[in-house]
């Protein structure tokens, strides 16, 4: 693969942003978008917009039919059993608020433990403190260990006959640690927990296989997948979203609605609430065509030579430290310099053109436990270069001259 | 944009060694102030005597060298200053930061005008204010007694 090619296909790189070439280290935050996915919401909305699901009309037939396209896509990338499996929402925090929600109404009351880790983003420890507050259950935290992954071992340590689900990342925003998660799941099925993956870091990096890691849940974010933002995927086995009840209210989610009482719709319907991002799902389905052209394979041997670079780049720089050394581990360098606030190196580094994120990454509980306030970090994409590495480099020592070090 | 606005030597020189860092027995006021955006946070202590003049101030927090630099020189300028001395310089601080040229107090002398306007920089950065101001707002927060913790975010 040619990435010359692929970088091409990107038109955020055609132009200079602020008089440089884009060196864009920001991917864990938000992917850019190729010129396929750009184009098709421009096309859906100048050529063949309506909404789905609701009218007879020619063009409601043809946007139902490209929205539904998109699902079959999805379940065929991510090997769902059934497209059933497939609900859209507006991000993977939807839909981990949406597991949270129903199965913490169905399933989880006082005293009950929903088990986390200490890498969590946010929006996999927010959602269960809602619960926490309002059905005083409790939530646990498998500890990280020095090199900032999480074990199997962790995990086991914190399950408790209490345990009724548990809600696991699949690969760290902050230290890049891959979960072994479809040992997490092995474990927890053999006690009958369900778990839930969120798969945010995970799905546009690593090869998914539903059936084969058989998780309970598994949450997708589109706009880290080269996709529109907006658009979300919660992959649940179908026997969940049978069972539990539905999320929002509104129109396309029910059967009949009577003064009397409601009933609901089928499967996926009975999820999707309201008019849904239709232009979003449709263009997602260009993200997913446009990763399976690349080959995810292709993609992470790319990411990983990156990361291996970069690493070796990096800790040949005096002065720079890496946060954890996982064995598994996917494109993202979370980094200090001592004697540099790492929002101090985000604003130095963006003065060349280099764009990484500082700050702690929606994920405080693992910055206290590393005694951080903030990090730096790199995060790459299928666009990215040896090249950006090595400008990565020399903008880390401007910052280390500016500061005097 | 130049960063050498931005970093000049004064804020590298306060960044790096913040006068004033620390929290002192005998304070009366005090507020916390925090920006999620990025988890920085600082923690203003003052004491106000009965002619209400701040005699003594200091700050406990971490930062960026913006922020921290912000801080350092505030608690400096203040020291000394009548409460509604200092109330007229935060509010003049802000101004400029937001959108005037320059700062027109008469209270603050043309030496310490010229060490304020080192932290003019920021307003080439907008993602940047936020760290100069902090302290301030956190500042007029403790003289005010407000329970309420400064968030940057609104």
């Amino acid at each position: 693969m040619n990435i010359d090619d692929i970088k091409r296909e990107f038109p955020i790189f055609d132009d200079k942003i602020q008089n440089n070439d884009l060196v864009y280290l920001d991917s864990a935050n938000s992917s850019q978008k190729p010129r396929v996915v750009v184009d098709r919401i421009y096309d859906f909305y100048s050529k063949e917009f309506s909404n789905v699901g609701r009218s007879v009309h020619y063009l409601a037939v043809a946007a139902t039919n490209l929205y539904e396209q998109t699902r079959v896509s999805v379940q065929k990338y991510i090997n769902a059993k059934d497209k059933d499996e497939i609900v859209f929402t507006k991000g993977a925090t939807e839909a981990i608020n949406l597991v949270a929600n129903t199965f913490g109404q169905k399933y989880l009351s006082e005293g009950d433990e929903v088990l986390l880790t200490e890498l969590e983003h946010h929006s996999n420890y927010v959602p269960w403190h809602f619960l926490r507050k309002a059905k005083n259950i409790k939530i646990e935290f498998a500890e990280i260990n020095d090199d900032g992954e999480v074990t199997l071992e962790a995990i086991e340590k914190k399950i408790t006959n209490k345990t009724k689900i548990i809600s696991v990342s699949h690969l760290s925003n902050v230290t890049g640690a891959i979960l072994p998660i479809k040992e997490i799941v092995k474990l927890a099925h053999s006690k009958n927990i369900p778990v839930l993956i969120d798969g945010c870091q995970g799905a546009p990096h690593l090869k998914l296989d539903m059936q084969d890691i058989d998780c309970d849940f598994y949450a997708i974010s589109g706009h880290k997948m080269y996709g529109p933002t907006g658009i979300g995927v919660l992959y649940a086995k179908k026997k969940w979203l049978e069972d539990l009840p539905p999320y929002q209210g509104g129109g396309g989610m029910i059967n009949e609605v009577k003064k009397e009482g409601i009933t609901y719709g089928e499967l996926p319907n009975k999820y999707e609430a309201g008019t849904m991002a239709t232009a979003q799902v449709i263009a997602f389905n260009e993200s997913i065509k446009f990763m399976e052209k690349i080959g995810i394979q292709n993609i992470e041997k790319h990411e990983k030579e990156l990361l291996d670079y970069g690493l070796e780049k990096l800790r040949k720089n005096n002065s720079v430290n890496i946060i954890g050394n996982p064995k598994e581990k996917g494109g993202v360098i979370s980094f200090t310099i001592e004697g540099v606030h790492p929002h101090d190196i985000a604003t130095i580094l963006d003065e060349d053109g280099v764009a990484i994120r500082a700050g702690h990454h929606c994920c405080q509980i693992l910055h206290d436990k590393l005694n951080l306030p903030a990090t730096a970090r790199a995060s790459f994409g299928v666009y990215n270069t040896k090249d950006d590495i090595d400008k990565l480099d020399e903008a880390i020592n401007k910052c280390k001259k500016i500061f005097n070090l | 944009m130049d960063l050498k606005d931005l970093y000049q030597e004064i804020i590298l020189d306060h960044g790096k060694n913040p006068r004033n860092l620390g929290k002192f027995d005998n304070y009366n006021k005090d507020a916390k102030g925090n920006n999620p955006l990025c988890g920085d946070n600082v923690h203003v202590y003052l004491r106000l005597n009965e002619n209400k003049k701040v005699e003594d101030i200091a700050f406990e927090g971490h930062g960026c060298a913006i922020s921290m630099a912000s801080a350092s020189i505030m608690t400096d300028m203040v020291r000394g200053k009548e409460e509604k001395e200092v109330k007229e310089i935060v509010s003049d601080f802000l101004g400029m930061i937001k959108e005037k040229d320059s700062l027109v107090t008469n209270i603050l002398k043309d030496d310490e005008k010229t060490k304020l306007m080192s932290l003019s920089g920021v307003k080439q950065y907008p993602m940047r204010v936020k760290c100069a101001t902090l302290s301030w707002h956190t500042l007029t927060s403790a003289l005010d007694n407000s329970d309420q913790i400064v968030k940057t975010e609104e």
